[in-house]
């Protein structure tokens, strides 16, 4: 049997998801045989492979490099899942969506009482007007709500890909779960 | 007096008065019907369209809290058609707000929330609108965030039918329709509210809250609307 | 008022005005106004006065005479010369020529097909009467109905008769009035309302502005024989505050009517009582919905409710109500006097009488105008209206307003009927009708519509409330040119869900302008989509990339 390849990705996010999906625990041992996790925070490699089964995405779309490296995994991956509430919401990244970027790096970068306050652009990627749900950028074949998802949810989800069975976390999981 | 009516919902035979509605006999026999706006115990308004069902013979789809029953009546709750109506509906609630579940003080304990996960709801596939409304926090014991506002006006009903004080009314027309107290004056300052907080107790999201509530910590009661259900329902 | 007295009012006035050998009677519709008709009437006076020829030549306020691109007009009689485009400096001339040869410059072809091809029933004066004045009415046989309904038939006599008329409602739906009067007729209630829907609100309609304006006695009339007909001892003519002329016509004429005692207790002499009131709307456009209406009256906040209940059977303070347009009432007293075989012959099958339109768009001829139903929509457009202006090609008609659809040009020979128009995929409406020619982009006009709902929209219910405005946002996408193929399936998605869910007509009928435009231009709509044009280039695309 020849493993799935296996991404997760770490958008505009706080981490939580993938702390979640660590929760998995020794479980991960039952499925480890079926895996082979290519790309992600946890793991060295620094470039997307060429294709992978299976993309978890935390995080929403918040800056251009979220947005280009969200293309380009699209690209790449054959079933693409939208992990967490930022990533299928916008979630809390999200809230900055009803005032705009620019006055929160002024609230965040001038306002404070600094020694030399400067909104820095040296280095990172300017933010996007509008903060975005994965799949309003790209096609998302699977969406996971929950913040976080439980590990069992995100279990039973990657259980079903696995065995090629469509997921299905309908009264598993909810928004702000 | 009214009279007695026989009719399927369903399939299921179920009997009613025809003052009732199918909303109400239908739950009389177990058969659900998803509804936001809608609370037993106050008015019906039809405004959420969640329960809406369809009937033999009718071409148009009906609101079951304001529809009453009718000899004869074929009545169906549930299809792929009303699914797909009821989802739509409320992805629009979630689109139309700024409902950021994770932060809110009803998460866990709402109705738009628990309805989303009724419906299967697993993301929101219409453009969120992000308005930008405002919090009024001027009340010393209650919070109102129109963010989390769905327009189902129950504070409204109940302010006014219940209470008797209508601190409560609508202002605006369409997405830019909101809650307001008095005449959009600050709560804190209204001099017709009484503090009662019926309003808090029926507001089905985490828009009106009791202030120092954190994440998930605000559950509601409204088993006073219940209580005076019951005691019509014996009046009647 | 007793009949004879009211038979010798009409005499007396009738001899009055024939004193006169010649009678000037100016335009003060609310365009002609607006293009200075009261200077003109000032002018005239003065004239006549300065000629010394007040005794033999009248000068008078009248009514539309339709053709408002072409206003000022001036209209004498009896000769019956139609001056169009006049300004007070014409006053010498026009008044100098009465006993000569008109004057050639200023003279309107009574002859073109604008005038010839219509058909008047509501229009039936033409303008002639003095809006301001009870007397005038009487004289050409105002109320003469009204009195002889009051002392002769029963109100099942009067169902009847406009029953066998085949008359519709002229809101837009075409609902039996018959249908609707008899039901409030039998519905149980002592107190009963009847309420005149004059909330006209749709983008590029003026036909019920008009007919208020210029005929206030014969709408309050039409309203007196249905009070009488279901049994109403008050009602009410609901008016936007938009249009303060109506408003100030109405309010005279029921001042006078009742000076006459056509209005109040025990009207000539039997015990039909009626007290007619005017109300003023504010600006809503869902107060033209029946429920919404009601609720204004009320005092309370615009917005419409589930029925049934219908107001015929629980309407304005839970009393019966009967609640009919403008147009409706118009047509009443014509049906009565004529009779109902003479309404039921004009029109088609299913359609009866006449229907007024406001033609306005990219026409010659913009203006008011009644024609029998039927009538194809190239005879209105192409030899009523005059055609297209500027050699430009028709593209599409617009009937219905924000709740109608567009027609295009493989229906223009279809006969303007209910029936046809909802199978097009449009609708009759209140009777606005706006032409579009090649320069209107079908996606900018599904847009302006949308816009128009989503702000007009009550926001009670969750379907019109959000859907308009997502709607109107994707259709503000696509005509920007950065809308993908998913947008346009969500954009028929909205369309069909806010359709089939909406609570009232409003949102129900929303969609109708990106439904119809769909139907018939989605080339359109893909040309901004996938090749990022806009073919009439009207919509601003935008070329940078698509900014998220």
């Amino acid at each position: 049997m020849t493993r799935k390849t296996i991404a997760t990705v770490w958008l505009d996010g706080c981490s939580g998801c993938h702390m979640s999906f660590l929760d998995i625990d020794h479980r991960l041992l039952d499925i480890a045989d079926m895996i082979e996790l290519v790309y992600s925070p946890l793991v060295d490699r620094k470039d997307f492979p060429e294709s992978v089964d299976i993309t978890l995405i935390e995080g929403s779309v918040s800056n251009q490099a979220d947005l280009d490296k969200i293309r380009h995994i699209r690209a790449h991956t054959r079933t693409l899942i939208s992990l967490g509430d930022c990533a299928v919401t916008g979630n809390v990244p999200a809230l900055r969506n009803t005032i705009g970027a620019e006055p929160v790096l002024q609230r965040a970068y001038m306002e404070p009482d600094m020694l030399n306050p400067q909104i820095p652009t040296i280095g990172v990627p300017p933010l996007l007007p509008v903060v975005r749900a994965v799949h309003t950028v790209v096609r998302v074949d699977v969406f996971i709500p929950g913040c976080p998802p439980s590990a069992d949810t995100i279990f039973n989800a990657l259980s079903d890909l696995l065995n090629d069975r469509q997921p299905s976390v309908a009264g598993k999981t909810r928004f702000g779960a | 007096m009214s009279r007695v009516a026989t009719l399927k919902i369903n399939g299921q035979d179920v009997s009613g008065r025809e003052d009732e509605t199918i909303l109400e006999v239908a739950r009389e026999n177990g058969i659900p019907i998803p509804t936001l706006c809608q609370i037993e115990g106050l008015s019906n308004v039809g405004a959420c369209r969640l329960c809406l069902v369809e009937v033999t013979g009718i071409s148009k789809l009906l609101p079951a809290c304001t529809t009453r029953v009718a000899e004869g009546m074929e009545v169906r709750t549930e299809s792929d058609r009303l699914t797909h109506y009821r989802r739509m509906a409320v992805e629009m609630l979630f689109a139309e707000g700024n409902h950021i579940c994770s932060v809110c003080v009803s998460n866990g304990h709402c109705e738009l929330q628990g309805m989303a996960v009724a419906l299967g709801i697993d993301h929101i596939h219409l453009p969120y609108l992000a308005p930008r409304r405002g919090v009024d926090a001027s009340h010393e014991r209650f919070t109102f965030d129109a963010n989390r506002c769905i327009l189902c006006t129950r504070c409204v009903r109940v302010c006014d039918e219940i209470e008797g004080a209508h601190t409560w009314d609508v202002m605006g027309r369409g997405v830019g329709s909101v809650v307001i107290t008095d005449l959009n004056e600050r709560w804190g300052d209204s001099p017709t509210c009484t503090s009662c907080g019926k309003c808090v107790q029926t507001c089905p999201t985490g828009a009106l809250f009791i202030k120092g509530s954190a994440v998930g910590e605000m559950t509601k009661r409204n088993t006073f609307l219940t209580y005076i259900a019951q005691m019509r329902g014996n009046l009647k | 008022m007793n009949p004879e007295e009211l038979h010798s009012l009409a005499e007396e006035r009738r001899e009055a005005l024939d004193q006169f050998q010649h009678r000037v009677v100016v335009c003060t519709g609310t365009a002609c106004q607006a293009a200075q008709s009261q200077k003109i009437i000032e002018a005239l006076d003065g004239v006549v006065k300065e000629r010394g020829i007040n005794g033999r030549c009248a000068v008078s306020a009248g009514g539309c005479r339709g053709l408002c691109s072409a206003g000022p007009m001036v209209a004498v009689e009896p000769t019956d010369v139609l001056y169009q485009g006049v300004t007070p400096d014409d006053a010498a001339s026009i008044i100098d020529s009465l006993e000569s040869e008109p004057v050639k410059a200023l003279t309107c072809d009574t002859s073109a097909p604008f005038f010839t091809r219509q058909k008047r029933v509501v229009l039936e004066y033409e303008g002639r009467l003095n809006p301001e004045s009870i007397d005038d009415y009487i004289a050409a046989g105002g109320f003469s109905t009204f009195v002889r309904v009051l002392t002769e038939m029963t109100s099942s006599d009067v169902i009847e008769q406009i029953r066998q008329s085949g008359l519709g409602g002229r809101g837009g739906a075409g609902y039996s009035t018959a249908l609707k009067w008899s039901t409030v007729a039998k519905a149980l209630g002592t107190a009963k309302y009847v309420i005149c829907n004059g909330d006209e609100g749709d983008p590029g309609a003026f036909m019920d502005r008009s007919v208020m304006e210029d005929y206030p006695f014969k709408v309050l009339e039409g309203m007196m024989i249905a009070a009488f007909a279901v049994g109403a001892q008050e009602g009410f003519v609901y008016v936007r505050a938009e249009y303060p002329l109506a408003v100030k016509r109405l309010k005279q004429a029921i001042r006078q009517a009742e000076k006459y005692s056509l209005l109040g207790n025990n009207i000539c002499g039997t015990s039909f009582s009626l007290k007619l009131d005017v109300r003023l709307g504010a600006g809503a456009f869902v107060c033209g919905e029946e429920t919404a209406l009601i609720a204004s009256i009320e005092g309370k906040r615009g917005s419409p409710r589930p029925r049934p209940p219908y107001p015929a059977e629980s309407g304005l303070w839970g009393c019966p109500t009967l609640i009919n347009n403008v147009e409706t009432y118009a047509n009443v007293v014509p049906i009565l006097r004529e009779g109902a075989e003479w309404f039921a012959g004009i029109g088609t099958e299913r359609s009866k009488g006449t229907k007024v339109f406001a033609l306005s768009g990219a026409i010659v001829n913009t203006g008011l105008i009644e024609v029998p139903m039927g009538i194809t929509l190239r005879e209105i457009i192409y030899d009523i209206g005059g055609g297209i202006p500027d050699g430009k090609r028709f593209k599409a008609v617009q009937t219905g307003g924000p709740s109608g659809g567009c027609i295009p040009e493989q229906y223009l020979d279809m006969p303007v009927d209910y029936q046809s128009l909802a199978q097009v995929g449009s609708i009759m409406g209140s009777g606005g009708m706006i032409v579009m020619d090649e320069s209107s982009c079908m996606v900018d006009v599904a847009k302006f519509f949308m816009e128009f709902c989503m702000t007009e929209s009550c926001g009670k219910c969750i379907p019109c409330r959000v859907g308009t405005a997502q709607m109107y946002r994707l259709l503000d996408k696509i005509s920007q040119g950065r809308a993908r193929l998913q947008d346009l399936e969500v954009l028929e998605e909205l369309c069909d869900m806010v359709k089939h869910t909406s609570l009232c007509g409003l949102g129900q009928a929303a969609p109708n302008p990106i439904l119809s435009t769909l139907r018939y231009f989605r080339e359109e709509y893909l040309a901004h989509i996938v090749d990022h044009v806009c073919p009439a280039g009207v919509c601003k695309i935008a070329h940078e990339e698509i900014a998220l």
